[in-house]
């Protein structure tokens, strides 16, 4: 397997043309997925990285279909264990680039185990979440993200379940990377992309994507071209977290803990008042009231939330199979056979 | 040893140790069969302990037991029946009277036969007091009594000085059969090196009980048990789960890939886990997965990106792990999944053995998904079994089932250890750069299709749960495409009938009963029908390792005889799938499910009667 690993010198110049396969694209017209493999075409030509390392590995979702259309290497496997292959071929495969495509329905329901499970092994790979709040291959059912009270097929009554905030899961299993985009940004979401790719350790992407079938319109406050600007926040390292079309609103931290949205200029709050975004923080407090705000209460936080260094699963894996193997005298299968108690039969 | 009065000798002897689970009794019975394998006997050991890591004190279900076999002659079982029973407390007498052979000899604690035990144990009067135990050759000895005494000076603490009173139980059994004491002398003082004290202390006491069945009137004979004629080699003891992780890993290093097991711990194949776990040194990388799914799909990932893959589990764990095997059938990515057999269904008898997984690997997904069942038969040969059907996963690129089970997993016997360079060689069928990759596209011979491994230049390709186009490999729902690609599926199994040896048959083509089975009944099996042919008996054994697909002359094997009976550790699965394969020929049962072996007894009996049947 040797020369499979060997690296090319100097990849050559790709193109997000190079990453699309011949495959005909079969999202439903005006899916926010469209936007999403765009993004991630338009990432992945400017990783500097040669075609053969990417491995996209999905589930079972509309989103899932994503590898059929990347002209890279890709596993579109079964409902839910997306993230528990990506690991697999990870730990396999160090060198490869792996992006692992998933749902709401596919990451949080049946692949939620799988999901947390990575996030805490911190598995170096991108988990890209499509989150539609609903079961879209599957024709409209309520998921673990649709909201409290939601009608679909499954709840012709409205859900009376609580759903789960993505951002809260994955902090609650550790997660050392997290950010958020919306499917139609696609110069935000590839941006967050290659961040996602250059962070060591699982990153988890959530796009807030659109079903314009059966759930049409789930994030329309914060894409709505009128109200977008009062109710998105795109948070960028080192600087302050303003927002709103008159870049006059802002995050402060109240008294009860709580953030609070201020206006620049009202009440004496001015620039200097407001908070700047540290996403390499270890702390996960902030990171956790910013993932969880939402609209219209507050704006909903865009961008890298949370970005912080940890070494790697399979970095640590590599290093200890180093160390024992210094260490050891059984350096082949034939020592091991002939290693401890053994006795000859003449 | 000029003292001894009178010495017997035996082709074969069974003893079982047994005990409070706290008592040391594996430990003792391990050393007394590594003592008797390096003496030259054939060896074949099975422990038996509670599931309960620490089960109530005295109590029945208490009892850890360690059984081993030893003989002049071939040993294949750990033995029915025992003919030296050591009980260190009474609740370890009453589990176990059962298994001792009428007169044999049975050696108890007399310090534990107190009010309190006997009562913890379920006794209403003492058995040693009544008449009870005449039958046997009852040896008491006052173990802790003797051991506090030997050690009073020792400046051990009195833990320590109670712990070593098994040692003084072996000194006595290694007398009784006139084995040296080096061995374990020297494993004790490996194992406690950084405790000088406790390594006097147990040699110490090891040596008293050695002396004090010389000395007792009660011993007024020992046994012998000359070597046995064994092919010549160098030799190890072994058990079945070892032996699986080392045949995985020896594969692994003969297709020149990296090892990867996915696997969630359960019994009894956990131990399976925690070998690979240790072999950091030869590169293994194992991954304690969240689940049973996570297990199997994290090994179909580590496949998907070049490793040679494996996950291991027991039967519920088979059974949740079954729709990813249907990814890997129709991913044709090769993977082995090792399935050591427990008794069911649902957690069923965790730490007991039995068949019943065969239907399930044939069978149990959904969907068309015939994948390769193989069996071990031997705890050594586990590690035969698990490389073959590496080889045969790698080769053919497949997922394969490998059965082995619990009585295989934990059992142990000597095993002569193999040379890498004279395993068969594995050829992987990878892809290289430059070659015009198409992701269905097979060789003629073994319709396998080629792998290529993510990172490898022009290679780029996408394969899924989904249907795929014969040879192109796209996703297709063309009605007739899906008929092709089934039968390719169903036909590129059956291929491997083409690579596996015939079956063999031990004993006459026109035997009057044929004796069928298959894995790890095979001991008991053997010593039956070698038992009954050295009286004249005209019987025969055909026993399967290959299942699916059975070996090209099974049925012209099974043709030839006019009785035939199929022993299996289950309701009847291997005989409704050999009456399904081959509708013409009638097969009887012998059937057990009590989460125990067979005995040679039982079988035996059955043979012979429908022997006298004809």
């Amino acid at each position: 397997m040797a020369d499979t690993l060997l690296k090319q010198p100097a990849p050559e110049k790709l193109t997000p043309k190079d990453f699309k396969s011949d495959q005909e694209v079969r999202w439903c017209p005006g899916c926010g997925d469209h936007g999403v493999l765009n993004s991630v075409q338009k990432a992945m030509a400017l990783m500097g990285k040669p075609k053969e390392d990417f491995a996209v590995i999905s589930g079972i979702g509309c989103s899932s279909r994503f590898p059929y259309y990347m002209d890279t290497y890709g596993f579109h496997s079964i409902h839910g264990r997306a993230a528990a292959i990506a690991s697999g071929a990870k730990s396999a495969n160090p060198d490869l680039e792996i992006l692992q495509v998933s749902g709401d329905g596919d990451a949080l329901a049946i692949g939620g185990n799988h999901f947390i499970h990575a996030v805490r092994r911190n598995i170096d790979m991108t988990i890209l979440l499509f989150n539609n709040e609903i079961y879209g291959l599957t024709k409209g059912q309520y998921s673990p993200t649709s909201k409290h009270g939601m009608v679909t097929k499954t709840s012709p009554f409205g859900t009376v379940e609580q759903p789960f905030h993505p951002a809260e899961l994955a902090l609650g299993a550790q997660s050392k990377f997290y950010a958020r985009s919306i499917d139609t940004n696609i110069k935000l979401t590839s941006e967050i992309l290659l961040d996602a790719t250059k962070h060591k350790g699982t990153s988890i992407v959530e796009v807030l994507q659109n079903c314009v079938i059966y759930n049409d319109g789930a994030h329309s406050l914060i894409t709505d071209k009128n109200t977008k600007e009062e109710y998105q926040l795109v948070l960028r390292h080192g600087e302050r977290m303003i927002f709103g079309k008159e870049k006059n609103k802002g995050l402060v931290m109240g008294g009860n803990g709580k953030l609070v949205v201020v206006t620049i200029g009202e009440h004496g709050i001015t620039e200097q008042d407001i908070l700047i975004h540290d996403a390499h923080t270890p702390d996960p407090h902030m990171h956790w009231l910013l993932s969880n705000m939402t609209a219209p209460e507050y704006p909903v936080a865009l961008g890298v939330i949370r970005d912080v260094a940890a070494l790697s699963y399979e970095e640590k894996m590599v290093q200890q199979i180093k160390d024992i193997q210094e260490q050891s005298s059984i350096k082949c299968m034939d020592d091991l056979l002939n290693s401890g108690d053994t006795w000859e039969v003449e | 040893m000029s003292q001894k009065t009178k010495v017997i000798e035996k082709e074969e002897v069974v003893i079982r140790f047994s005990g409070d689970s706290g008592d040391g009794m594996q430990l003792t019975g391990t050393q007394f069969s590594d003592t008797s394998a390096l003496f030259g006997n054939d060896v074949a050991t099975f422990p038996d302990y509670p599931a309960e890591i620490r089960a109530p004190q005295g109590t029945v279900g208490g009892v850890s037991g360690f059984q081993l076999h030893f003989g002049h002659k071939e040993v294949n079982t750990p033995g029915d029946y025992a003919d030296v029973l050591v009980a260190m407390n009474p609740a370890a007498l009453k589990a176990n009277l059962k298994w001792v052979k009428a007169s044999g000899t049975i050696i108890v604690n007399e310090d534990s036969f107190t009010d309190r035990n006997l009562e913890k144990a379920g006794y209403d009067a003492d058995p040693l007091q009544d008449d009870k135990l005449s039958d046997y050759n009852l040896i008491k000895a006052k173990v802790t009594s003797l051991t506090k005494e030997c050690l009073k000076d020792s400046g051990l603490d009195q833990k320590s000085i109670l712990r070593s009173k098994n040692m003084f139980a072996l000194g006595m059994v290694y007398w009784m059969f006139d084995r040296p004491l080096a061995h374990t002398e020297e494993f004790i003082e490996n194992k406690f090196k950084k405790h000088p004290l406790v390594v006097e202390g147990n040699k110490k006491v090891l040596r008293a009980g050695y002396n004090f069945a010389k000395t007792i009137e009660a011993l007024a004979y020992n046994y012998s048990v000359a070597p046995a004629k064994i092919k010549k080699g160098t030799y190890r003891n072994i058990t079945g789960n070892k032996a699986t992780a080392w045949g995985l890993i020896a594969a692994a290093e003969k297709a020149g890939l990296e090892l990867f097991c996915g696997s969630y711990p359960i019994t009894p194949a956990t131990e399976i886990l925690q070998e690979l776990a240790a072999r950091k040194d030869l590169g293994v990388k194992t991954f304690q997965a969240e689940d049973e799914i996570a297990g199997i799909c994290t090994a179909i990932g580590a496949s998907f990106a070049g490793n040679f893959a494996v996950t291991t589990t027991s039967g519920p764990g088979l059974a949740l792990k079954t729709e990813a095997a249907g990814l890997a059938v129709m991913t044709e990515l090769p993977l082995v999944i090792v399935n050591v057999q427990r008794g069911g269904p649902s957690t069923g008898l965790p730490t007991k053995t039995e068949q019943s997984d065969l239907m399930q690997a044939i069978h149990g997904r959904s969907g068309e998904c015939p994948m390769p069942v193989i069996a071990a038969s031997t705890p050594s040969n586990c590690f035969e079994y698990a490389y073959r059907a590496s080889k045969i996963a790698l080769e053919h690129m497949t997922p394969v089932i490998l059965l082995t089970d619990g009585f295989l997993a934990n059992g142990a016997e000597p095993w002569r250890i193999p040379k890498m360079a004279d395993l068969s060689p594995i050829t992987v069928p990878l892809a290289k750069e430059g070659d015009d990759y198409m992701p269905y596209a097979r060789d003629e011979e073994k319709l396998a299709r080629k792998w290529a491994v993510p990172g490898t230049k022009g290679l780029e390709h996408r394969i899924g749960g989904l249907e795929k186009m014969d040879v192109t490999g796209t996703v297709s729902y063309v009605p007739e495409n899906h008929q092709v690609m089934t039968d390719i599926r169903s036909e590129r199994v059956r291929r491997v009938a083409n690579f596996i040896p015939d079956l063999p048959v031990k004993g006459d083509d026109n035997a009057d009963v044929l004796v069928v089975g298959w894995g790890g009944t095979y001991g008991h099996l053997t010593t039956a029908v070698r038992e009954l042919q050295a009286d004249d008996k005209s019987i025969a054994l055909a026993h399967f390792n290959y299942i699916f697909p059975l070996p090209k002359n099974t049925e012209e094997v099974l043709k030839r005889y006019k009785k035939i009976i199929v022993c299996e550790l289950n309701d009847g699965q291997f005989a409704e799938y050999l009456r399904s394969n081959f509708q013409d020929i009638k097969f009887e049962q012998y059937n057990k499910l009590q989460g125990l072996p067979f005995t040679v007894k039982e079988l035996k009996e059955k043979f012979n009667q429908l022997l006298e049947e004809k």
